[in-house]
């Protein structure tokens, strides 16, 4: 049986901002059978998503074909007029985005949007497409699959609006998927239901699949077969298992090697000390919240009731999916969110909760640290600019002194001293966000609030900063609060590890105590949801009772009883929804919030996949 | 988007200075401004009679007629000499006048942007009150209520024009006062005054500057308009704008009178607005560029 898709000898070209044509992807060749899933794996440059999108000849603005050949289903289609390419788009190979989000016209009804597809290929009546709409969302296990069409994107949560966007993309009954990133961009606990209901699609479909991904362990639950690509071109390719557990090409081994290992209880002796050092930050009863306040409290609430300890000199990892409140309670300790309850204790002095009423000292030990390294800096302002500030600023530094301390500063996050001379656009990702951590360090605070610094990075440029944090860590006498959604980031860097649900703290303690039980039943999901690098273990963690509760999907920031108990295995009724739920204070400062008692915790409430 | 090539552009060694690429027309509209500014630098140099003088008894003597030049106005005074005073009069106005809407308007503008809350209500709704007027109508009450002496119409045209540079200000402050690199300020416990020096004002420089340009071709324009009417610059001093209305008449001949201080305006302003046009599009390219990489 010939392939679906054929990609021959694939040559392309994009163009550089100064204007010349360089290329970024050099003789690829590749075919897709039906039934089968094709994974595009390598770092972003790669030419992942370039490859994808020529099996819909389409080429981004900025890029052009220059050789080679695109077969599909036995016609070439490079070659096609832009009506024919038309014709083929959405109704026979179909484009599922990274950012769903993105993807939707907020203005008008998911259900107008999906229904265009087949509208405009006519390949069905209005009525009909609505109807297929209804089952295939049936199929994804979306919520109301027969009343979801009326609804509108912003209507839906984000995990819905990704398997939407596959529900728009079958609607036409396309022979080849492309997907493009689908789950990067959201939490570890939606990612998992988003994949099932991908595989189960792929496999009713009969349809072939390329599937763009960094991330390996979703290779491993998704793809038949693996491409490696490196710089346009392809270092190895082979079957799922042979790439992921015996890799060949000196290329593919070191993408194995920069895998995080799975959040496991590594090093227990470390944290001993950690209960009994001072605490160099102390949040205590933080309630915080956007929007005028009303009788005391603001009209959005984010942060409940929140006590977190970061001791000194010692890494705290902050985790929760977005939304739970994790960057506000940087924002809190930093003050630019002021807490409107509650206390923010500097080495046991209280700060005024604005950072307007901050002292230039307090403001010097605590320095913040964001997400985005591409707006983190004024574009109209040398490097030496940015880091020179905070030294001028705190120290006092001027001239010669300063000037010199931004190239040791540039040395210690590995960046060399000319940098100083660059603008921020003439620096890549990763090395944007050393910049940042440097401006950081400048003020040589104590504590360095880092706010999901690695998330906008690529897995190998953030392992490079998760390292660099390492080696920044252990040479001095910072304390790191690190935030991310990722646990596997969070639990090989961090001491200590805050679990945040829904703006309160699920679990707290040293990381070993963190990711053995007893845990929290919040922890155990998220523990549970981060994919192995192993096929089958997406079935196998289906089957679990925990994942089936997981899949209310909706977060619950109600104001009674525990926010978690709509999704959790464990819960009392009539207890857990009333009642606010008591704290277990364990050795080592390890404090779970759960109305179970801690035995029932430390044992798994159903078979789990925990060991392989 | 792509790692590869964004270690490899990364800084250019050296940042030469290219002449900027404007084409034929561009380089014709630069002529022409600077040609009008010249002129307005030297008007008493120039111009061989005084703005007032009568040196003929001819009305709407044509071109080159009675050794005049561009001929004489409806009065019999010269014409060429009128339009040299002119363009200083016009000119140096509306400049004026520009200036002291973007001093009023951008601090304001920036005051209601950073500051937000109420100071932000309270300003933009009484600048929105003001805006609801045609310009026309506000410049004609403004002088009006405030005679037509020279400072008034500067003053009126500077308020006018400064109502919409506040509303461009304003967005600009709010949009970069929302970016992470000013968060970082704030946290760092900079001051407002520090912030809106040196994070927001660099930001807004590019937007600001093209905004003056066309602003001041809405100046020449409006006062123009209004000397049109008879509420800006009195005789016998020349302007554009009174000097397309005192010779009216000589429409109906053809004169050259009433058709050059037009032309006049319309080659001013066209000239700027091309060039602000060409500004913008540079700029709009390098975000976008920008983005491609």
């Amino acid at each position: 049986m010939t392939a679906l898709l054929q990609i021959r000898d694939l040559r392309m070209e994009g163009r550089r901002p100064s204007g010349e044509w360089m290329p970024i992807v050099r003789g690829v060749s590749l075919e897709a059978r039906r039934g089968e899933v094709l994974a595009l794996i390598g770092e972003s440059g790669a030419g992942k998503s370039t490859i994808a999108l020529s099996s819909l000849a389409y080429a981004r603005p900025g890029c052009r074909f220059t050789g080679g050949e695109v077969v599909f289903d036995g016609a070439s289609v490079l070659d096609l007029s832009l009506e024919e390419k038309r014709g083929m788009r959405g109704r026979r190979v179909a484009y599922i985005a990274q950012s769903a989000a993105a993807a939707f016209n907020v203005a008008h009804t998911l259900g107008d949007q999906i229904t265009e597809g087949p509208s405009v290929h006519a390949t069905m009546s209005r009525g009909e497409a609505e109807a297929q709409m209804a089952d295939l969302a049936r199929r994804m296990r979306l919520p109301e699959p027969d009343r979801i069409g009326r609804k509108y994107p912003h209507q839906v949560s984000g995990g819905q609006l990704q398997r939407l966007l596959a529900v728009m993309a079958m609607s036409c009954g396309p022979d080849l998927l492309v997907f493009d990133e689908p789950t990067t961009a959201i939490d570890v606990t939606t990612q998992v239901e988003v994949l099932a209901a991908f595989k189960d699609v792929i496999r009713q479909s009969g349809a072939a699949a390329l599937y763009v991904t960094h991330d390996l362990a979703v290779v491993a639950q998704m793809a038949d077969r693996v491409i490696v690509l490196y710089g346009g071109e392809i270092m190895e390719q082979g079957d799922t298992d042979q790439i992921l557990h015996a890799p060949q090409h000196e290329y593919t081994k070191q993408l194995m090697a920069a895998v995080r290992p799975p959040p496991r209880a590594s090093s227990p002796g470390a944290d001993l000390e950690s209960g009994r050092q001072p605490p160099v930050l102390s949040l205590q009863g933080i309630s915080a919240g956007y929007g005028g306040v009303k009788g005391g409290k603001p009209d959005v609430q984010i942060l409940f009731d929140v006590d977190v300890e970061i001791p000194r000199g010692q890494a705290v990892g902050v985790i929760g999916e977005s939304g739970c409140g994790k960057s506000t309670m940087a924002r809190v300790i930093s003050g630019l969110t002021p807490a409107f309850e509650g206390e923010v204790g500097l080495d046991g002095k209280t700060l005024p909760p604005d950072v307007k009423h901050r002292d230039k000292k307090d403001l010097q030990r605590v320095q913040l640290v964001l997400q985005m390294p591409d707006v983190s800096f004024n574009p109209k302002k040398l490097v030496a600019q940015a880091l020179g500030r905070p030294l001028e600023f705190y120290l006092g530094m001027k001239g010669a002194e300063r000037d010199r301390r931004v190239g040791e500063l540039l040395n210690m996050v590995e960046l060399p001293a000319d940098y100083a001379g660059r603008y921020p656009h003439e620096l890549s990702g990763g090395e944007k966000q050393r910049v940042n951590l440097a401006r950081a360090l400048a003020a040589e605070p104590e504590v360095i609030l880092c706010d999901e610094v690695t998330s906008a990075l690529d897995t190998v440029v953030g392992a490079a900063i998760i390292k660099l944090l390492e080696s920044l860590q252990e040479r001095l006498d910072t304390a790191f609060v690190f935030i991310s959604h990722d646990l596997s980031t969070v639990a090989s860097f961090a001491n200590r590890i805050v679990v945040l649900y829904a703006g309160r703290v699920a679990e707290q303690g040293p990381t070993p105590r963190v990711l053995s039980p007893p845990h929290h039943p919040y922890t155990r999901l998220l523990l549970n949801s981060v994919p192995e690098m192993r096929t089958g273990w997406l079935e196998d963690h289906r089957a679990t009772r925990e994942a089936e509760q997981a899949m209310a999907d909706v977060v619950n920031i109600g104001l009674t009883g525990c926010p978690f108990h709509t999704r959790c295995p464990l819960m009392i009724p009539g207890t857990c929804d009333v009642e606010k739920p008591p704290v277990h204070r364990l050795t080592q400062g390890h404090r779970i919030a759960c109305h179970r008692e801690i035995d029932a915790l430390a044992n798994p409430p159903s078979p789990v996949s925990d060991d392989k | 988007m792509n790692q590869a090539a964004d270690t490899a552009t990364a800084a250019p060694a050296k940042r030469r200075f290219q002449f900027p690429p404007l084409g034929v027309y561009g380089y014709v509209c630069v002529l022409i401004l600077v040609f009008w500014i010249v002129v307005a630098l030297f008007a008493p140099y120039i111009a061989p009679y005084t703005e007032s003088e009568i040196v003929t008894g001819t009305s709407f003597a044509p071109i080159g007629a009675e050794g005049l030049l561009l001929g004489s106005d409806y009065l019999g005074r010269d014409l060429a000499s009128r339009l040299v005073h002119g363009a200083r009069t016009t000119l140096t106005l509306a400049l004026i006048a520009t200036i002291l809407a973007f001093l009023l308007g951008v601090i304001t503008g920036f005051i209601a942007g950073i500051a937000g809350g109420w100071t932000d209500s309270v300003i933009s709704r009484i600048v929105d009150a003001f805006i609801s007027f045609p310009t026309i109508m506000l410049a004609l009450l403004i002088v009006s209520i405030f005679g037509t002496s020279l400072p008034a119409l500067i003053c009126a045209i500077g308020f006018i024009e400064a109502t919409r540079v506040f509303r461009i200000s304003r967005a600009l402050a709010v949009n970069t006062m929302t970016q992470d690199f000013v968060e970082v300020a704030r946290a760092r416990g900079e001051s407002l005054w520090w912030i809106l020096w040196n994070e927001v004002l660099p930001n807004a420089f590019v937007p600001l500057s093209t905004d003056f340009g066309l602003r001041y071709t809405f100046s020449i324009l409006l006062l123009s308009a209004l000397s049109f009417l008879g509420l800006g610059v009195q005789p016998p001093e020349a302007d554009w704008g009174s000097m397309v209305k005192d010779n009216m008449t000589g429409i109906f001949v053809g004169a050259a009178a009433v058709l050059l201080p037009a032309l006049s305006i319309f080659s001013v302003t066209l000239s700027i607005n091309f060039l602000v046009d060409w500004n913008l599009a540079r700029a709009q390219k390098d975000i976008s560029d920008e983005l491609v990489k």
